[in-house]
C-alpha cells in the first residue's frame, strides 16, 4: 500500500554479501585502472619495463597528429558502425517485434546465433568469403564480370563491414525489447488524430523507443572505439586503429607507459561520448516532451 | 491477422522493412554459409580441382594445439563461470536486498566492467598480474575472465529479484521460516533461473573471449580462440573452417536448447 | 486478548502510524478499514513483525511479542496478493509453514489434509499455483495461514484481487470459517462495504490515527468523527449555525427558512453535544433517512425545499439529486435514497419537479465546522460501554 514500505524486514544483514565482490572489484579493476593511470606518467625503460620518473611526453606524443588521426579514424569508424547498426538494426527489430507468433522465434533464433557464436570464428568468415580465392571473387570470376581476383580483403571498407555486421545483435536485440513491450495502438491512436506515417514514425515511435535506441548506441559505440580483433583480421596492415596501436605499445614496443596514457585517451573518449549520448537522448526527450504539451495546449 | 486476434493488434511491417531484415540476415550468414561449405572442400594438390571431404575435420580434431586451446577454454570457462556466478549471485542479492554504506558507488562500479573498453581492461589486469608477480596462464585468464563476466549475473540475478514479490520472502518467515530457511527454500529457487542464465552467459564470453585473453595469457596457455587467431594470421588452413563449423554447429545446439520455445526453460528470459 | 499500546511508526519524517491503542478481543473479527495510505497496512505489518514500532508495546495475552520477529509470532498472515510461492505445488504450499516447525511427516501430511478440506481445496494438492484461479489461490493462502494454528490471522485487503462475485462469495465464506474455527481474524480493507458486513468490529483509520472503533453500525449511524461521517457511506452535510440550545433540542439556522431541530438519537447512542448559540456547525444527514415529497412536511420534520433535478434508478433503491432552493456553496446538492417498493407507492417524481426532502431531528448527527463537537460524559455512554466494548479512541 504506502509506497515506502519497502521490505524492511529482509534488508537486515545480507549486506556481507558484497563483501566479496567489492573486494574483488578493488582488487581485479580498481586498482588495475589507477595503475595504468599512474604508468602513464611514468617513462619507458630502454629495454622495455618501467622507469619511476613522471613525464607528460607520453600524452604530449599521444596528441601527435600521427595519432591524433588514428584516433580520429576510430571515432570515426565506430560512430559509422553505430549509425549503420542503428539504420539496419531499426528496421530488423520492428520486423522481428511486429512477426507472427510463429515466426517470431525462428527469427529471434537466427539473430541470436551469429551473437552467441564465437567472435574470431565470425571474423574469420567474412575473412574467407572476401578472400582473394573466396566465393565472392570465384563467382564474380566464372560469371566473367572481372578476369583476374580483386582484392576485397585487407581495406577500410572491409573493416566497417566487419563491425557492422559484428555489433548488429547489439544494437538490435535491446531495440527489439523496447518495441516488443511498445503497445501499437498508440500508431493507430496517432493515425486517427491525424498523423501521417511519417510523423507517426518521428513523433510517436522513436521517442518511446528511446531507450532501445540509447542502448543500442552505447553497446556498439563504446566497444567498436576499441576494437582490436576486426581491424586487425580484416584491415590489414593498412588500417591502424586505437585498438591495435594500444596492443602494439603493450605487446610489441613494451611501451607501457605511452600505452597507458593512449588508454587513458581512449577511456576519455569512451566516458565523454556516454555523457554525449546520454545528454543528447535527454535533452531529446525534454523537448518532446515540451512540443507534445504545446501540441495539446 | 491470425497473429492480431490473438495478441495486441500490431501492424504488419512495410515491403522495405521487411527487405532489409531479409538483406541483413542473409549479410549474417552467407559467410557462416560458406565457411561451412568450404570445410567440406579439398583441393587436388596435382589438378588444382576441388573435391568433397572430411578430411578436414578429423586433422583439426587430430591438432594438439587446437585440442588443447580447447581444454583451456573449457577449463578456463568452467573456473570463470563458477567465479562470476558466485561473485554476481552475491552482489546481487546484497543490492537488492540489503543498505549498507556506499551502496550506491557500489552498484555504479558493478556498471564499470560493462564500459570499460575491453582493451583497457585486458592491459590493465596484465600490468597488475605482472605487478604482482602472477604467473601468466589459466590461472589469470580466470580471474580476469572472472572480472569482466560477473557484471552480467549480477544483472540476470538481479531482474529476477525485482521480479519478485517480496511478500514471498515475508510469507515465508510468516509461516516460521528462519532467515536461513527463507533464503533457501523461497529466495534461491526463484532466482535460480537468473543465476542460471547468468552463469550461462558468463560461459558464453569466457568461451568467446579474445581481447582480454590476449592480453593475459601466458606461454602454452592459449585458449580455443586464441589458436584460432594465430592459425588465421599465419595462413588460412582448412582445418579452422572445419573446427569453425564445429563451433557453429555447437553454438546453435546451444541457442535451439535454450530458445526451444516449448519447453519453457526460463532462460529465455534475459534475452 | 491482543493489546496494541501507544503503537507509533515512523519512516523518517513520515509518521505512518501515531499514537494507536486498541484491543482485540480472542475470536474477534476485526477490521481495519481507511483509504489508501492511512496506516492500515502499516499497522498490519507491525502485528506480523515485518515491521518494528518506533514507540509503544503490542502484547498478546499480556505477553510483549513487539520484539519478536515474523517467525517466532502466533500470527499468520494472508498477504494482499496471496505471495503463494510459485515454484512449489498448493501442498507443498499448505505444508511450508509445518514443515518449517519440522512437524513429523504423519502429522504433516494429516494435518495438510485437513487444511485443504477447510478450504475445499482437496482435489488441488498436486496443482501448481500459476494453473489456480484468483479464488482457489486465495483459498490456498488461507489454507496455508491456517494451518499453523495460529493465534490471530491478519488478512491484507485479501479480496481486493478478486472480482465483484466472486468477493462477495468469499466474503461469506471468510465469515463462516471464522465462526467455525472461532480464531481471531484482523482484516485490512479500504472496501467500507466489506468492513461492514463481516466484522464484529471495525476500527477506521485516517492519517495514521484511529478515528473510531466499534461495531459497524455505531460507525454507520453513530460516526463520532467528520472523518467517519463522511468516509462511510454518503452523507448530506448541511452548514448551520446553532440558534438555540435547549434540554433536548438543538435549533440550527441554515438552507431552509424554519431552523432545523436537532434531538438526540431515540436510542441514546447519540446524545446532545455541548454547543452554544452561535456555534458554526454541521448538520448531516444519511440520503436513507430523507424522504421526498410533494407537499411540506408537518412540524416534527426537518425540511429543505427543492427542485428534483435527478432521479438515479438503482434497482432495488431510487437515488434522488435534489438542488435546494436556498443553495449554497458548501450544499449545492441534497442526496435521497428510497426504496422502490416506497417510490413506486407513491406517483414517481419528474426531474424540474418542486419537492421537499424530509428528515426526523433524531436522524441528524451535528458535527462542529472543523472536527466533533465535545459530547456530555453522563449515564447514556455508561450504558453503551456495558452492552459493548468500546475502546477507547485517540484523536490528536
Amino acid at each position: 500500500m504506502e509506497p515506502h514500505l519497502k521490505n524492511s524486514l529482509s534488508k537486515s544483514k545480507t549486506y556481507w554479501f558484497a563483501i566479496p565482490t567489492i573486494g574483488w572489484m578493488i582488487w581485479f579493476l580498481v586498482i588495475p585502472l589507477i595503475i595504468v593511470f599512474i604508468y602513464s606518467f611514468l617513462t619507458k625503460g630502454i629495454y622495455g619495463g618501467i622507469v619511476y620518473r613522471s613525464t607528460l611526453e607520453n600524452y604530449s606524443r599521444a596528441f601527435d597528429w600521427l595519432y591524433f588521426g588514428i584516433f580520429f579514424q576510430s571515432v570515426k569508424l565506430a560512430l559509422f558502425t553505430a549509425i549503420f547498426c542503428l539504420l539496419i538494426g531499426y528496421p530488423m527489430a520492428y520486423a522481428l517485434a511486429t512477426a507472427s507468433q510463429k515466426l517470431r522465434p525462428v527469427l529471434l533464433t537466427l539473430l541470436v546465433v551469429p551473437f552467441w557464436t564465437n567472435f574470431v570464428v565470425r571474423t574469420y568468415a567474412l575473412k574467407v568469403m572476401f578472400a582473394d580465392q573466396g566465393p565472392i571473387n570465384s563467382l564474380a570470376l566464372s560469371l566473367g564480370l572481372i578476369d583476374a581476383p580483386i582484392t576485397l580483403s585487407n581495406s577500410y571498407a572491409m573493416v566497417w563491414l566487419g563491425m557492422v555486421t559484428n555489433y548488429l545483435p547489439y544494437m538490435v536485440l535491446p531495440l527489439y525489447v523496447t518495441l516488443e513491450k511498445f503497445d501499437f495502438s498508440l500508431l493507430e491512436a496517432g493515425r486517427d488524430l491525424g498523423a501521417s506515417g511519417w510523423n507517426n514514425f518521428w513523433k510517436v515511435l522513436i521517442p518511446l523507443t528511446k531507450h532501445g535506441i540509447v542502448t543500442g548506441s552505447i553497446l556498439v559505440f563504446t566497444p567498436a572505439l576499441g576494437e582490436f580483433l576486426i581491424p586487425d583480421l580484416l584491415g590489414g596492415a593498412k588500417t591502424m586503429l586505437m585498438g591495435n596501436l594500444i596492443t602494439e605499445q603493450f605487446l610489441k614496443m613494451r611501451d607501457w607507459p605511452f600505452g597507458s596514457a593512449l588508454s587513458m585517451v581512449l577511456m576519455a573518449v569512451v566516458l565523454a561520448s556516454l555523457v554525449v549520448i546520454i545528454r543528447l537522448w535527454m535533452k531529446e526527450s525534454e523537448a518532446s516532451s515540451s512540443e507534445t504539451m504545446r501540441d495539446a495546449a | 491477422m491470425k497473429a492480431a486476434l490473438l495478441h495486441r493488434s500490431k501492424p504488419s511491417a512495410k515491403w522495405f522493412v521487411k527487405l532489409i531484415t531479409t538483406f541483413t540476415f542473409l549479410l549474417l550468414y552467407i559467410p557462416l554459409v560458406c565457411l561451412v561449405a568450404y570445410s567440406f572442400v579439398g583441393t587436388d594438390p596435382v589438378s588444382g580441382a576441388s573435391f568433397f571431404t572430411w578430411n578436414w575435420y578429423s586433422e583439426a580434431l587430430k591438432d594438439e594445439g587446437l585440442r588443447s586451446g580447447l581444454w583451456i577454454s573449457l577449463w578456463v570457462g568452467l573456473w570463470s563461470t563458477l567465479g562470476a556466478t558466485i561473485l554476481g549471485t552475491t552482489a546481487a542479492i546484497a543490492l537488492e536486498r540489503a543498505s549498507f554504506p556506499g551502496k550506491k558507488l557500489f552498484d555504479a562500479f558493478t556498471l564499470v566492467p560493462l564500459i570499460v573498453p575491453e582493451i583497457v581492461m585486458g592491459l590493465s589486469l596484465l600490468i597488475w598480474f605482472v605487478a604482482l608477480g602472477l604467473t601468466l596462464g589459466a590461472f589469470s585468464i580466470i580471474l580476469a575472465h572472472i572480472t569482466f563476466s560477473f557484471s552480467y549475473v549480477i544483472i540476470t540475478v538481479r531482474t529476477r529479484l525485482k521480479d519478485f514479490d517480496p511478500s514471498l520472502e515475508e510469507a515465508a518467515r510468516d509461516l516460521g521460516a528462519t532467515p536461513a530457511q527463507t533464503f533457501w527454500k523461497v529466495t534461491f529457487p526463484l532466482i535460480w533461473p537468473g543465476i542460471l542464465s547468468g552463469a550461462l552467459m558468463a560461459f558464453t564470453l569466457s568461451f568467446d573471449d579474445f581481447l582480454i585473453t590476449f592480453f593475459t595469457a601466458g606461454v602454452g596457455s592459449d585458449t580455443l580462440p586464441i589458436k584460432l587467431y594465430s592459425m588465421i594470421k599465419y595462413g588460412i588452413s582448412p582445418k579452422v573452417n572445419a573446427l569453425s563449423t564445429l563451433i557453429l554447429l555447437a553454438t546453435i545446439l546451444m541457442v535451439l536448447f535454450i530458445f526451444n520455445p516449448k519447453k519453457k526453460t526460463g532462460l529465455a528470459a534475459h534475452s | 486478548m491482543l493489546k496494541l499500546i501507544g503503537i507509533q511508526k515512523s519512516f523518517g519524517n513520515f509518521t505512518a502510524v501515531r499514537n494507536v491503542d486498541l484491543t482485540i478481543n480472542d475470536g474477534e473479527f476485526f477490521s481495519i478499514l481507511g483509504p489508501s495510505g492511512c496506516g492500515k497496512t502499516t499497522l498490519l505489518r507491525l502485528l506480523g513483525g515485518f515491521e518494528r514500532p518506533s514507540q509503544g508495546a503490542i502484547q498478546l495475552d499480556d505477553r510483549r511479542i513487539d520484539h519478536l520477529p515474523p517467525h517466532q509470532r502466533q500470527f499468520n498472515t494472508v498477504f494482499q496478493r496471496y505471495a503463494l510461492f510459485p515454484h512449489l505445488s498448493v501442498w507443498q504450499n499448505v505444508a511450508f509453514g509445518l514443515q518449517m516447525k519440522k512437524t513429523n511427516p504423519t502429522e504433516l501430511t494429516a494435518r495438510v489434509e485437513e487444511a485443504l478440506e477447510l478450504v475445499q481445496m482437496q482435489e488441488f494438492g498436486n496443482r501448481s499455483i500459476t494453473t489456480l484461479s484468483g479464488g482457489q489461490q486465495q483459498r490456498v493462502a488461507l489454507a496455508r495461514a491456517l494451518i499453523n494454528r495460529p493465534k490471530v490471522l491478519l488478512l491484507d485487503e485479501p479480496l481486493s484481487a478478486l472480482d465483484l462475485k466472486l468477493r462477495q462469495q468469499m466474503k461469506v465464506e471468510l465469515l463462516a470459517l471464522q465462526r467455525k474455527l472461532k480464531q481471531t481474524f484482523i482484516f485490512v480493507t479500504h472496501d467500507q462495504e466489506e468492513a461492514l458486513t463481516i466484522s464484529d468490529r471495525v476500527a477506521v483509520m485516517n492519517n495514521g490515527i484511529v478515528e473510531q472503533v466499534g461495531t459497524p453500525q455505531e460507525i454507520y449511524e453513530y460516526p463520532k468523527t467528520l472523518f467517519v461521517a463522511q468516509f462511510i457511506g454518503s452523507i448530506n452535510s448541511i452548514e448551520g449555525e446553532v440558534k438555540a440550545v435547549t434540554q433536548d433540542t438543538i435549533l440550527v439556522s441554515g438552507l431552509a427558512r424554519r431552523p432545523f431541530s436537532i434531538k438526540p438519537s431515540r436510542d441514546g447512542q447519540r446524545p446532545l453535544p455541548l454547543v452554544e448559540v452561535g456555534t458554526k456547525v454541521k448538520i448531516m444527514v444519511r440520503p436513507e433517512k430523507l424522504k421526498v415529497l410533494k407537499s411540506p412536511p408537518g412540524l416534527e420534520y426537518n425540511y429543505i425545499e427543492g427542485i428534483l433535478k435527478e432521479s438515479l434508478y438503482h434497482g432495488p433503491e431510487t437515488r434522488f439529486l435534489i438542488e435546494p432552493k436556498d443553495k449554497t456553496n458548501s450544499c449545492p446538492m441534497i442526496q435521497a435514497v428510497q426504496t422502490n417498493s416506497a417510490v413506486t407507492a407513491r406517483k414517481p417524481f419528474a426531474s424540474g419537479d418542486r419537492v421537499f426532502t424530509a428528515w426526523s431531528p433524531e436522524d441528524c448527527i451535528l458535527m462542529g465546522a472543523e472536527g466533533p463537537l465535545p459530547l456530555p460524559e453522563p449515564k447514556t455512554a455508561e450504558i453503551l460501554s456495558d452492552e459493548l466494548p468500546i475502546q477507547n479512541v485517540v484523536l490528536n
